[in-house]
């Protein structure tokens, strides 16, 4: 078992390729360079939507996130890998400020949403959330009818003519590709479709306010297969308009959704690269071991 | 899909604002409510110490020991329905809980389950049924037939019995501080019974079918296993339903016989608090008036006591439980 | 006797105690229900509904006093109803477990099973006493003083069984905490915020105590709140106990009415909690 303390070590790039030369399997140094350079890449993501720095979670006193710092990059799915309780879900509920719901929960470091500050004292959470959407694990319809959910997000901040909230609510239904199951049905109750098609709706209702980073916290763990083929296919459908951030301990799901992959474990962050090189080629051990199977 | 795929292509304006300002007036609003059921309870107490405070300063002390209350030449102590509160109470307590055990019992580990519920919504209703019926069907129908039947028999039996049987004694007449009890105890019994219900329902399975599996009887699992396991909810439960019986007015000025003499014959008519006021208040000013007032105040703060054991018992258990589960 | 026997019998002994008992208190009910069916039904007629209160020796009926009794009930749950709320929903959803949320929520649960006469007292010295004349307002005020601890309890349960995950869901869309809890958390707790509202109105249509220092009665038809106003429980206390057949008579009639009013708010308020939870 690997303590704490190695793991502690930064991912600066000299460590990453010592770990990466005692993989063993790149002996060639063409071969390293190569690689070497796929990693600068990363490290120079093209544009980047959030940027965070130094990021560190308290429960209470209990420090539940050590120094986070990593980039996410500008439309691209990044996916968040780890056991139960690494904190995944936790850095996730940052970058909307879930957090702040609770009483005792603090933040240290910054998170820069484009050019602002979004732990800043003054920010306007409600607008921040507007502009950062999630969809949760399990489905939340809200209790009124599939159009109202949908036209809910929409209405707290825009005056839309009954004409464009049709509009609206129709491309968003459509986006989230449940428009042809529930276009004769939108006065019906939310609770009424199943599972998948919830799940679904909710996408439909985050994306609906056009927001500019969607969340997506384990949002296939409550499904079965066929949704859950749906909901991915869907997440690879909306990169091309939104950043997506994306939690899930389905290791598979990661590796066919994802972009971008970060591995965390025990609150800190271990690895963060392209996604078929942590699934490929993992610089650490620790990452090697997880996706193995070996723990977790 | 065109027109649709045009309209995303415009920017989103955020034309509303975010409702900061909303969020603390209703924050504020909700604030304000909540504290007002402390306000609530403070005026009461302070409104009721200062209507009542001619009688406190007149009488002193004595107030509370003495048991002349004398409207002609304004003499007033709140001796007797101050007893005659605390012994109905305490007679119905005596009555009301062992039966209320006993249906709980039942309801949960006897009755087949198409009978529990049937059994367990009659028994509510017996609680929801409004107190002055109580008085009227004690007065009418109750009264007179356990003064016929029941009362001889008692006093002929307990009556002879040394040191209690000075208890038993007192005129036929039916309405009676032991009557009162007896009606009380049938209108707290539902309200134990269900919190009891309640309190041996949680029991974990497992508890009792370990206990059966030693070769416990129904009885035993009963009281050696779900007793001590609910203790503190069944306290909390007797606690409230004797905070009810102590300030039931109703009921009791219908069936007690508002007699303001000391007698030790629980047969005989005697008083409470809440009956008396029932009596006399529309008729009475000045000093009486503040002395009903006192006993009022007196009659809050009794129940305000039992009431707080009540809640501190069932939030014993409730953070049991919840150390329990984690 | 071995040990094994001894233990037997106290168990089928106690067991069939508590059978005794149970049937003992469902026969009190039917005792109970019988008397008041048999008894009211036979004075309920056309007249009880039509008629004012009788003086004594001539015929009438209760009209005035079933007007002055919705009245009244529906003015103390008009006013109780959105003070329980906002109160239940700030212990719900802002208060947590502060000091000062933990003191409300005791002090709440104690006015809950206070006794109603001391709130009659307590409203007679706040409002009747300085006016100088019992009023219709004075019960209404009374009975809502009753009111808002049983809102304020079923409120805050209710809104606490509402998933944490919905509101997050609707906070996530960037609504603030105000339309989260309106457009939301209320609508989830709909039918469990209204069986509130109906058990606490059951609670005080068969109230008595507080109205006989606050509303009293009225012998005729009055539908001036700011005087004494006729009401059921109060007519039921004083006809019962009168010394003339008729009066008695009305009395129960009166007495049917009120707590099959009583019944059917508990078992309304039951079908409501039950109709939701099953969806």
């Amino acid at each position: 078992m690997t303590t704490a303390s190695t793991m502690t070590e930064e991912t600066q790039p000299n460590s990453r390729a010592v770990g990466l030369k005692m993989s063993g399997a790149l002996k060639e140094s063409g071969e390293r360079a190569a690689l070497l350079e796929k990693i600068d890449s990363v490290r120079q993501i093209e544009k980047a939507k959030l940027k965070i720095n130094d990021l560190s979670f308290y429960y209470g006193k209990f420090k539940a996130l050590h120094n986070v710092t990593m980039q996410i990059p500008d439309k691209q799915v990044t996916a968040f890998i780890g056991p139960s309780g690494c904190g995944k879900s936790t850095l996730l509920r940052i970058f909307n400020r879930m957090y702040d719901l609770y009483p005792g929960q603090t933040t240290s470091g910054d998170i820069m949403l484009d050019d602002q500050n979004i732990l800043g004292n003054n920010v306007d959470v409600n607008l921040l959330r507007a502009k950062v959407g999630m969809v949760f694990q399990k489905p939340t319809p809200f209790p009124m009818s599939i159009y109202d959910n949908v036209a809910f997000g929409i209405r707290l901040y825009e005056s839309l003519s009954k004409a464009d909230l049709d509009e609206r609510v129709e491309w968003a239904l459509q986006r989230a590709a449940l428009w042809g199951e529930v276009k004769d049905k939108l006065n019906q109750s939310g609770a009424a479709l199943s599972g998948g098609q919830q799940q679904r709706l909710c996408i439909a209702r985050g994306i609906a306010v056009k927001p500019e980073v969607l969340l997506l916290d384990e949002p296939t763990s409550a499904l079965d297969p066929i949704s859950t083929t749906k909901v991915e296919e869907l997440v690879h459908e909306l990169k091309s308009d939104f950043t997506i951030a994306i939690v899930t301990h389905n290791m598979q799901q990661a590796a066919r959704v994802s972009d971008f992959t970060a591995f965390m474990y025990l609150g800190k962050l271990v690895e963060y690269d392209q996604t078929d090189v942590i699934f490929t080629n993992p610089g650490r051990k620790e990452t090697e071991d997880y996706i193995t199977g070996r723990f977790g | 899909m065109t027109t649709l795929e045009s309209t995303h292509a415009k920017v989103v304006k955020k034309t509303k604002n975010s409702g900061v300002l909303g969020d603390r007036i209703f924050k504020g609003t909700a604030f304000f409510f909540a504290a007002m059921v402390l306000v609530v309870l403070f005026g009461i107490m302070l409104l009721l110490l200062k209507e009542a405070w001619p009688t406190f300063a007149h009488f002193g002390f004595g107030f509370f020991y003495h048991s002349e209350w004398d409207v002609v030449n304004n003499k007033f102590g709140a001796l007797v329905p101050i007893v005659g509160t605390l012994v109905t109470s305490l007679i119905a307590i005596i009555i009301g809980v062992p039966v209320s055990f006993g249906i709980a019992i039942f309801i949960t580990l006897m009755a087949p389950t198409w009978m529990k519920r049937p059994v367990g919504i009659a028994i509510e209703l017996l609680a929801a049924v409004p107190s002055i019926i109580y008085g009227m069907w004690g007065l009418f129908y109750f009264a007179p037939w356990f003064a016929n039947s029941i009362q001889p028999m008692m006093t002929s039996t307990l009556g002879n019995a040394p040191i209690i049987g000075q208890f038993f004694q007192g005129p036929p007449i039916g309405v009676s501080i032991f009557t009162a009890g007896i009606v009380l105890a049938i209108m707290i019994i539902p309200f134990i019974a269900s919190v009891m219900r309640d309190m041996f329902e949680v029991v974990p399975t497992a508890l009792k079918e370990s206990a059966y599996a030693m070769g416990s009887t129904t009885w035993e699992v009963v009281w050696k296993v779900i007793l001590p396991y609910t203790k503190a909810g069944v306290i909390g439960g007797i606690m409230l339903g004797l905070g009810r019986a102590l300030g039931e007015t109703m009921a009791v000025a219908f069936v007690v016989g508002n007699s303001l003499e000391l007698n030790t014959g629980l047969f005989y008519p005697g008083a409470t608090i809440a009956s008396i006021m029932a009596n006399e208040f529309n008729e009475a000013s000045g000093l009486h008036m503040s002395s009903l007032i006192a006993l009022a105040l007196i009659l809050f703060i009794i129940t305000f006591l039992v009431l707080s054991i009540a809640k501190w018992f069932l939030l014993r258990l409730e953070k049991a439980q919840e150390g329990s589960k984690t | 006797m071995s040990k094994y026997q001894i233990r037997k019998l106290v168990n089928y002994f106690n067991l069939i105690a508590s059978l005794l008992v149970t049937a003992l208190g469902l026969f009190m009910l039917a005792w109970i229900l019988s008397v008041l069916f048999s008894k009211g039904f036979q004075y309920i007629n056309w007249s009880v509904f039509t008629q004012m209160t009788p003086p004594p020796g001539s015929n009438g009926g209760l009209l005035n006093a079933i007007f002055g009794t919705l009245v009244i009930t529906f003015f103390a749950v008009l006013i109780g109803t959105p003070i329980g709320i906002m109160a239940g929903t700030y212990l719900s959803e802002f208060g947590g477990n502060s000091r000062f949320s933990s003191t409300v929520r005791f002090i709440n649960d104690v006015l809950l099973s206070a006794p109603s006469i001391v709130v009659g007292v307590f409203v007679y010295t706040l409002i009747v006493k300085p006016q100088g004349h019992f009023s219709g307002w004075a019960g209404a005020i009374a009975f809502a003083i009753l009111v808002i601890p049983v809102v304020v309890r079923t409120t805050e349960d209710m809104l606490k069984l509402v998933p944490v995950q919905l509101r997050e869901a609707a906070a996530a869309l960037g609504a603030p905490r105000y339309t989260v809890t309106l457009t939301i958390v209320y609508k989830a707790a709909l039918s469990g915020m209204i069986t509130g509202v109906l058990l606490a109105t059951a609670r005080i249509m068969g109230e008595t105590a507080p109205l006989l220092f606050t509303a009293l009665n009225n012998q005729f038809w009055s539908s001036n709140m700011n005087q004494p106003m006729a009401n059921m429980p109060v007519v039921i206390y004083q006809y019962a106990l009168s010394p003339y057949d008729d009066w008695q008579n009305l009395a129960w009639a009166a007495a049917l009415l009120i707590t099959l009013s009583v019944l059917i708010m508990n078992i309304m308020a039951r079908y409501t909690l039950k109709g939701s939870s099953s969806r």
